[in-house]
């Protein structure tokens, strides 16, 4: 046969690639279901991580997929608030003794990909819980960093707030931070593009929730004044006001 | 001739140090163990295949769209690769993320199909694309056993080195940050090329 003909150079790259294609649809449909579990998995198991939750290593050693999915269903509640326009997703962490933790997703951009995480505050609104971070295609050993506990750990205990309630969410510093500054964590060697990256999408993503804070933190103190007021007019003394911000 | 076919890549005519093909991967998976094991077992599964195709069809490839029909047969069975990974081990395809999709042009795979695939037999080739695809494992794996053990201190995420050992703790030692890098790669396949041509003379130009 003449494999040099021009119809059947073309019967044939026709019915290669038809061939192909079908093999490629079959193998996509087949796999989705399961990818997209292992997305949906990772995506819990960060969320957990930013309110240091969901690391027993044994349970997940035995079924990791249903230990997250347990876990996440026990402490996370999904919420949207609507803040000038723009629908913002909030994540709210109850754990066992009724504190609550905020968690605020964040998407930023790399040096070779999009970078994202989350980051959990506190009830203060200020004080940052846990922080987890994660990349598409970062420099292994340099910027990929960012996902190790030596990184995300730094955060702890930070503030995103200055003492005149001023936003100034928190700095990755290079060439050292110092540890007892609220507002700094150190950087990654070699992996500074990163690092600022990281940075950056701190201060852009916490930003936009900063009037919903202000706002719901004034809330909370009107009803503290309030429960003190009511109090000073019964002459009760043995109830104590608490804090409690409510969001729905 | 089975065996010969087998063990000539592994060491002798080892694509990498002698052909020096697939250098590119080789730089940029390497920085540790884990992905470059991984790396080395996706290209030799998609070598072997994509060899065992071609040469089935080889009488039957228009010679005009061969190189074509190669890359339509190798992407596919790439996408089939990373589509497995994905669903099956996601964290290693997470770790690998683009590097999956560049052994398209692996250089080795479309050398041995040019250079072995086209002419030889089904069975043959698929050993042949096997051989070439472990050949290429091994420089992986012992250039990213140097380079994690060196630059992390560790091997498959295990820390070896203690921590204590280390300046930040009060120690000694500290990792090597030139390992991390793509260059160190570079050098270390040298340094591979250079003891295999003291061992194997006839390697050595005159």
């Amino acid at each position: 046969m003449n494999t040099n003909n021009n119809l059947y150079t073309i019967v044939y790259a026709t019915i290669m690639v038809v061939v192909v294609a079908v093999i490629l649809a079959f193998a996509s449909s087949l796999l989705k279901e399961r990818q997209q579990r292992n997305v949906e998995i990772e995506r819990k198991e960060m969320i957990l991580r930013s309110v240091q939750l969901g690391a027993d290593q044994a349970a997940r050693a035995k079924d990791k997929d249903s230990y997250i999915e347990a876990e996440y269903a026990k402490y996370i509640k999904d919420s949207s608030i609507n803040e000038q326009g723009k629908d913002l997703t909030l994540y709210i962490c109850t754990i066992e003794n009724g504190e609550r933790f905020y968690i605020i997703p964040l998407k930023g951009v790399g040096l070779w990909g999009p970078v994202w995480g989350y980051i959990s505050l506190k009830g203060d609104f200020n004080t940052v819980y846990g922080a987890t971070f994660d990349h598409k295609s970062e420099t292994p050993g340099l910027g990929a960093e960012i996902t190790t506990p030596a990184f995300y750990d730094q955060f702890e205990n930070k503030k995103i707030f200055d003492n005149s309630g001023n936003y100034v969410s928190v700095l990755v510093v290079k060439g050292g931070a110092d540890a007892s500054n609220p507002h700094e964590v150190d950087a990654i060697s070699g992996g500074t593009i990163t690092s600022k990256a990281v940075e950056e999408m701190l201060f852009k993503n916490i930003k936009e929730y900063t009037t919903f804070f202000a706002a719901k933190l004034k809330e909370a103190e009107e009803r503290a004044a309030e429960a003190a007021l009511q109090m000073q007019q019964s002459d009760s003394t043995a109830v104590t006001p608490t804090l409690q911000v409510n969001i729905q | 001739m089975y065996k010969k076919i087998f063990i000539e890549p592994l060491f002798k005519n080892n694509p990498v140090s002698v052909l020096v093909l697939g250098i590119c991967s080789a730089l940029a998976v390497t920085v540790k163990l884990e992905p470059a094991l991984v790396m080395a077992l996706s290209v030799t599964i998609v070598m072997g295949f994509s060899n065992a195709i071609i040469s089935s069809l080889r009488n039957t490839i228009p010679n005009r769209i061969r190189i074509i029909v190669q890359l339509v047969v190798v992407a596919m069975l790439v996408i089939l690769v990373d589509q497995v990974l994905k669903a099956f081990a996601y964290e290693v395809s997470k770790q690998l993320s683009v590097f999956v999709g560049l052994i398209i042009t692996n250089c080795i795979i479309m050398g041995r199909i040019e250079a072995f695939a086209l002419a030889n037999k089904p069975l043959p080739s698929l050993i042949d694309g096997i051989a070439n695809g472990l050949g290429y494992g091994i420089i992986l794996v012992a250039v990213a056993f140097f380079r994690e053990l060196f630059g992390s201190g560790s091997l498959m995420g295990y820390q070896l080195i203690p921590a204590s050992w280390y300046l930040k703790n009060g120690g000694f030692y500290e990792n090597n940050g030139l390992f991390i890098l793509p260059p160190m790669a570079l050098i270390l396949v040298g340094v591979f090329i250079w003891v295999q041509r003291s061992i194997q003379k006839e390697l050595i130009e005159k």
